[in-house]
């Protein structure tokens, strides 16, 4: 393997391995926020207790997600130097506003949250999680605003040998950046409520903390109904929205060879490896693929024959991703609705119960299944159209990329392990014995 | 004009950075020698858990702040520099881990592992961060294409070790003297009778590396040609007198800030020097990354200037506050179990 393979391949474990983190942190810092201000307001201390349950979970995992997403901006200059030369003018920017911006307050206010709680009253102490929760979010939407610039580069022209600014509110509002960031941003928040349900399901099922893990449940039920019924539509949308800006993504996607009108839709469909053609096409509805791309039968839809080879993206991945993220969304939608009719009943419904207690890692998967979609999918463009992944990498030693990838790999997966088993062990702890909250 | 108001942002930002985790790592190497039991190495977590994570966004910001600003110099400094950046990323990421893992499972042996963790996590990088700095001001032998034509052992050169050992030394003391403000009894006393001790060395080494850098360095050059920026120089040496006073007097929070100042402006003092470089090439001047050769378009150095000038200031704000709230010294009430 060359640095180019290497960096990739660096950039993927250190993405996907970051990427484990952030969901819950977005999300379980929305619930957090919620349930303490429901203390606040009704004085119920179930609520504290409970705020302070999940708040111990949202810390381990915020660290970690902190400790490996300093790893992202370095590397953008370690392995990535000819990108960030090129595009630094606009991406680097948008980093960097991310950091002045959001990340400031997000680490600032967290701190004051876990230390806070005898400094500050009750109703201050829930306010800094509501900021912690809406830096958080908003820390998102500037590195989806980034990554979606690489997926739809405006805004731009290029001058002295790059990428130069030329608007910036264009970088910001265009449709594929608001898209992108409402669709993970709602993904993070669909993962969150399953942990916690999960979660709260896991208790429920050995009938301990009843109290706090219903009202949990219930929380995160109606958060997780709503949120999953957004992202179906809203990812409906997006996807047609590459229909007309990255073609040959959308094609990857289902898998699509022939250009044509009243392109069809296959139940069944499998791309070879070749990534020339389909090995099974079965269950052919007409029409359907161009409804879904252009909201018309007649539209055409181009196939990926159309596209050069060396300008398609590895099908398999992505169509393989894209079927994943799609199954399970619509599942996660029917779970939903099923919880909502048993919301008053979940002590009842052992069986429910226990199917949201094993399905905290799916939402995990589809979020690493949509990034596999995002960014294969882009592929062989680093920016798209713009800038080849291959003239992008460092003019750095291999050696140096294969050490460092070693290193990551070692590191993560302890630091995974160590993560796994302390936010386990926080989970089995229970929240603390009423009465008896240490603050 | 806009290039240079970047560049004095930048060493701001640096200047900030080190002035900030300075102490978290200074206090971090100290540990084992400070704390003699349980309860005074509570004292210690506690003294940085409330601050650490904000400090070194400080770090994010001035990385980030290079790539928006100069993205060029960025490109060519991070891969030049890949070995020793990617060290101080995992130093950082174990000190991270390790300040909110520690307390999490009431074991001697799973402590004491985090704590060496935490101590490796806060000497590495401070050390490397020296080194890294006093090569970037002497120079690196970069190529016209900005190609490294080194390893990591090149920046193991007698001026970059020295700069190594000034930043620990440099934050050792600030780190002691952050411990002689929120520590009480005995701790207090130890951590300030370690400050004078520590503050005989800084006394000691600032007029050194000054020398050195004058022989190794054309980061005089700037000061000889415009006498009046001699007065950032006379800032370092201001605040050293106004630490030593204090520290005499045990005047801790003043020690402090006059110890923030001393490393503030001990970095803008060099980056000043630099000017109007970011990254000199030891090869060849005209490979060396300037501010005219590798900033921004001037649409990107607005609009970044205007975000800096809303943001920044809001930061100090909220992050002064949290200072603030946090400012008075640890007691017994304050370390059981809480949350972190």
């Amino acid at each position: 393997m060359d640095a180019l393979s290497l960096s990739r391949l660096q950039f993927a474990v250190t993405t996907y391995f970051h990427f484990l983190f952030v969901p819950l942190t977005l999300g379980l810092s929305v619930i957090c926020a919620i349930m303490e201000t429901r203390y606040v307001r009704s004085g119920n201390r179930d609520y504290l207790r409970m705020t302070r349950f999940w708040g111990k979970i949202l810390i381990i995992n915020f660290v970690v997600g902190v400790a490996t997403g300093l790893t992202l901006e370095f590397q953008f200059g370690t392995n990535w130097s000819q990108y960030s030369r090129y595009v630094g003018d606009i991406f680097g920017s948008l980093l960097a506003i991310e950091a002045t911006a959001a990340f400031f307050m997000e680490s600032v206010f967290i701190a004051v949250w876990i230390f806070g709680w005898k400094k500050l009253s009750p109703k201050l102490h829930a306010t800094v999680m509501w900021l912690v929760a809406g830096a958080s979010t908003f820390s998102a939407f500037w590195i989806l605003v980034a990554n979606s610039w690489m997926q739809h580069p405006v805004g731009y022209v290029i001058r002295n040998g790059r990428a130069e600014l030329t608007d910036f509110f264009a970088v910001i509002l265009q449709s594929y950046s608001i898209l992108t960031f409402l669709h993970a941003t709602a993904a993070a928040y669909i993962l969150s409520g399953f942990f916690v349900m999960g979660v709260s399901a896991y208790h429920l099922l050995k009938q301990q903390h009843t109290e706090i893990f219903t009202k949990s449940f219930r929380i995160a039920l109606v958060f997780t109904l709503v949120t999953s019924i957004f992202t179906v539509v809203e990812g409906h949308m997006h996807g047609a929205d590459l229909a007309d800006k990255q073609p040959a993504k959308l094609a990857a996607l289902e898998s699509v060879w022939e250009t044509q009108s009243y392109s069809p839709f296959y139940l069944v469909a499998l791309p070879n490896l070749k990534n020339d053609g389909n090995v099974i096409e079965f269950g052919r509805i007409p029409a359907v693929m161009s409804i879904l791309a252009h909201h018309r039968p007649g539209a055409t839809v181009t196939g990926l024959n159309d596209i050069p080879a060396d300008l398609r993206p590895p099908v398999l991945p992505v169509f393989l991703g894209f079927r994943f993220m799609v199954g399970l969304g619509m599942l996660f939608v029917a779970l939903m609705i099923y919880g909502w009719f048993r919301r008053d009943r979940l002590e009842s419904s052992p069986r429910f119960l226990k199917i949201m207690l094993y399905a905290i890692p799916l939402p995990y998967l589809v979020c690493l299944a949509g990034w596999t979609v995002t960014e294969v999918g882009r592929q062989p463009w680093i920016v798209y159209g713009l800038m080849k992944t291959s003239d992008a990498v460092s003019p750095i030693a291999t050696s140096q990329v294969g050490l460092s990838l070693a290193a990551f790999i070692i590191t993560y997966t302890l630091i995974g392990i160590v993560a796994f088993i302390l936010i386990a062990k926080a989970v089995r702890q229970g929240p603390e014995s009423a009465g008896k909250e240490t603050i | 004009m806009l290039e240079t108001t970047w560049l004095i942002l930048w060493g701001l930002l640096w200047g900030v950075y080190f002035m900030l985790d300075g102490f978290d790592f200074g206090l971090a190497m100290l540990l084992p020698f400070l704390a003699e039991h349980e309860k005074d190495k509570d004292t210690i977590y506690h003294a940085i858990g409330p601050f650490w994570d904000g400090n070194e966004v400080w770090l994010v910001a001035a990385g980030g702040v290079t790539f928006a600003a100069f993205p060029a110099a960025y490109a060519v400094m991070f891969s030049s520099l890949y070995s020793s950046l990617m060290i101080i990323l995992f130093a950082l990421i174990l000190r991270a881990v390790s300040i909110e893992f520690r307390g999490q499972i009431e074991s001697p042996s799973w402590k004491s592992f985090w704590d060496v963790c935490l101590m490796a996590g806060s000497l590495v990088p401070a050390f490397l961060f020296g080194v890294v700095f006093a090569n970037i001001f002497k120079g690196i032998p970069i190529d016209g294409a900005g190609i490294f034509q080194g390893s990591i052992l090149t920046l193991f050169n007698v001026y970059g070790i020295a700069g190594g050992i000034f930043f620990v030394i440099l934050f050792l003391l600030h780190g002691s003297l952050w411990l002689a403000i929120k520590s009480e009894g005995t701790l207090k006393e130890r951590s300030g009778h370690l400050s004078r001790r520590l503050s005989r060395a800084v006394t000691a080494v600032i007029p050194l590396f000054l020398i050195v850098t004058f022989f190794q360095t054309d980061l005089f050059d700037n000061y000889l040609h415009t006498p009046v920026l001699f007065l950032i120089p006379v800032v370092v040496v201001v605040a050293l007198v106004m630490m030593l006073v204090s520290i005499g007097r045990g005047a801790w929070w003043r020690a402090w800030f006059a110890s923030s100042g001393v490393i503030a402006a001990t970095v803008i003092f060099a980056i000043v020097g630099l000017y109007p470089n970011l990254l000199p090439s030891s090869l060849d001047p005209s490979y060396s990354m300037t501010i005219s050769n590798s900033s921004s378009s001037p649409l990107t150095l607005k609009i970044m200037l205007t975000v800096v000038l809303v943001v920044v200031p809001l930061v100090i704000i909220y992050q002064g506050w949290v200072y603030w709230l946090f400012r008075e010294p640890l007691s017994e009430e304050d370390l059981p179990h809480e949350i972190y």
